[in-house]
């Protein structure tokens, strides 16, 4: 079984992101990682290959040739060839394009299992996966914190709101991992040394056949309001009081 | 003139309550689009859900009603609505952005062919674009201004963010069935419902959450009393999640469940950003920690520095 995972360069997520004086993005004073949740992915895939039940495990991602340095550490990881689909750092892109431009992949690679990140942490749009079981027409198991291959179906156990649901995805299936899912390794030496070596293709979205043209547009940004600092009380009989007689909001 | 449709969530028979700030949100695009704001419910045997979505603020319900989606699925859902997008000239599909909403709406879109807005909090008439959201990003440090080109537009909406319209009078309930048939590759098998009579996180009115500071499940007992004293929900941070300490389910951040409480009570939490993201909303919040830097406390009404294993019994003692 061939094992596609998704590998995304994102703004390390405990940075503080500002805006400049014209209301722009700062990225100035940023770094990069290897989007969290695309981590539980590779982890995942890479131990389905361990465990004897995937035959390989190639890492795409989509972004300028930046993004070579997060599908190295996917590399790293244990996955075993790398494709970056190339674009340019002005071209906008919103999930949709993403979504076709992966699914480029999909066409030319022809997966039976493809695993995402379920969101980014920059634009937390949690959008792609699902729109590229539209797509594919693959079934989908998303907010995964369990997946079992067996028989030619991805059993996922998904993360709803009040529980927790299982679904059964005929293979090939799309999956999207959630937090539980498993604990991502962190990279060996040797498993750094080896990702150097190991094939990573750079292909454009013309070589996939797929137009760059985001319908979804960011105008602008603003801060959001802050909240105005509160006031410490010096112990539990006071907070009882200010909560019952100026908050108001318990009896 | 079009539509925006807003599709229901419900579970057991009974309208979820997030239903009612998304209808709240569409009717404040239908004031900018001038559009009709048209309730979908898809389940099977749903009349009563839909007679209830009637109440609120729809001006008609459109009811599929049929044995195949006794079991939500993203795969039968979106062929459907995809349909009935197209049958009523949709400007908008909306839902909330609940786990539902999150696994069916970005498919639907893409099977539109239409760009998606996700986690929606406010929508406005921009001078220059017209109809355009405004939605968190970077865990709620920024503010995106989103506008969306495609012919029909699909949002997932932050209940929190919007009201719930007023309950009255009775829209029509049309049913009709679409025919675009049962999953073809995804087979539901079971629902593991965490069962509580507390209230869901989502609509508890106070919410009481506890951090990795409470070093143990067994902690998490007096903030369960605690909670019961107040007719609150229970939280918990994503290092008390990650930690074992609660189930995920009670996940409050940018990567669990957006809360906007009356009250918030913040327990042995430190509020790094991601937290910060779920509960910054809430109208009163109180930070017990006893470490005077923690950053919870910048976001605080109420802080109390003390060590949380003295402050809650005392807490439920007196209260």
């Amino acid at each position: 079984m061939k094992v596609l995972v998704t590998a995304k360069r994102v703004v390390d997520p405990d940075v503080k992101v500002k805006l400049d004086g014209s209301g722009n993005l700062d990225l100035s004073n940023v770094e990069y990682k290897l989007n969290p949740f695309d981590e539980y992915g590779v982890e995942e895939a890479v131990k389905l290959k361990e465990a004897g039940k995937a035959d390989e495990v190639i890492v795409v991602s989509v972004g300028t040739s930046d993004s070579q340095k997060e599908i190295r550490t996917a590399l790293a990881m244990g996955a075993d060839r790398g494709i970056l689909v190339e674009v340019d750092e002005d071209e906008d892109l919103d999930p949709l394009t993403i979504a076709k431009l992966i699914n480029g992949v999909v066409q030319r690679e022809e997966p039976q299992l493809i695993l995402l990140g379920k969101l980014a942490v920059d634009a937390e749009n949690n959008q792609v996966g699902q729109m590229l079981g539209a797509l594919t027409g693959f079934g989908q198991g998303t907010f995964a914190y369990r997946l079992d291959i067996e028989d030619g179906y991805a059993i996922v156990g998904r993360e709803v709101d009040g529980g927790t649901a299982d679904v059964k995805v005929a293979l090939p299936a799309i999956v999207t991992a959630d937090l539980r899912l498993n604990e991502p390794r962190y990279a060996s030496l040797p498993g750094i040394m080896k990702a150097k070596k190991k094939p990573l293709d750079v292909l454009t979205p013309d070589d996939l056949d797929v137009e760059v043209d985001a319908q979804v547009r960011v105008v602008g940004y603003e801060l959001p309001p802050e909240r105005a600092a509160g006031v410490i009380v010096a112990d539990v009989d006071e907070l009882i009081e200010k909560l019952r007689n100026e908050a108001k909001v318990i009896g | 003139m079009g539509t925006i449709l807003v599709v229901a969530e419900h579970l057991e028979g009974e309208l979820k309550k997030v239903t009612l700030p998304t209808i709240g949100f569409a009717q404040k695009a239908a004031a900018i689009n001038g559009d009709e704001v048209v309730g979908v419910v898809i389940g099977s045997g749903i009349a009563g859900v839909a007679g209830e979505m009637a109440k609120h603020g729809v001006s008609r319900v459109i009811a599929v009603d049929a044995p195949e989606y006794a079991n939500y699925l993203a795969e039968s859902w979106t062929p459907a609505l995809s349909k009935l997008a197209s049958d009523l000239d949709a400007s908008i599909v909306c839902a909330a952005a609940s786990t539902t909403g999150k696994d069916f709406l970005p498919r639907l879109a893409a099977d539109l062919d239409a760009g998606m807005v996700s986690d929606v909090i406010d929508v406005y008439d921009d001078e220059d674009e017209g109809l355009s959201y405004k939605r968190p990003i970077w865990a709620g440090n920024l503010i995106a201004k989103v506008t969306s080109d495609s012919d029909v537009t699909v949002v997932s909406v932050r209940t929190t963010n919007f009201e719930a319209p007023a309950e009255g009078g009775a829209a029509a309930v049309e049913n009709t069935s679409p025919g675009t048939g049962a999953s073809p590759n995804t087979e539901f098998v079971a629902f593991q419902q965490v069962k509580s009579d507390r209230p869901a996180l989502t609509d508890a009115d106070a919410v009481v959450s506890g951090g990795r500071g409470l070093k143990a499940a067994e902690s998490f007992g007096m903030l369960e009393e605690l909670a019961d004293k107040l007719g609150a929900a229970v939280g918990a941070s994503r290092a008390a999640v990650d930690s074992g300490y609660a189930p995920n389910d009670w996940q409050v951040g940018q990567t669990g469940k957006i809360v906007a409480p009356n009250l918030y009570i913040a327990i042995a939490i430190s509020g790094a950003i991601q937290h910060l993201a779920g509960m910054k909303g809430s109208k009163t919040i109180v930070a017990i920690n006893k470490d005077p830097e923690a950053p919870i406390f910048q976001v605080a009404d109420y802080g109390l520095v003390a060590d949380a294993f003295q402050a809650v019994p005392e807490l439920n003692s007196k209260l």
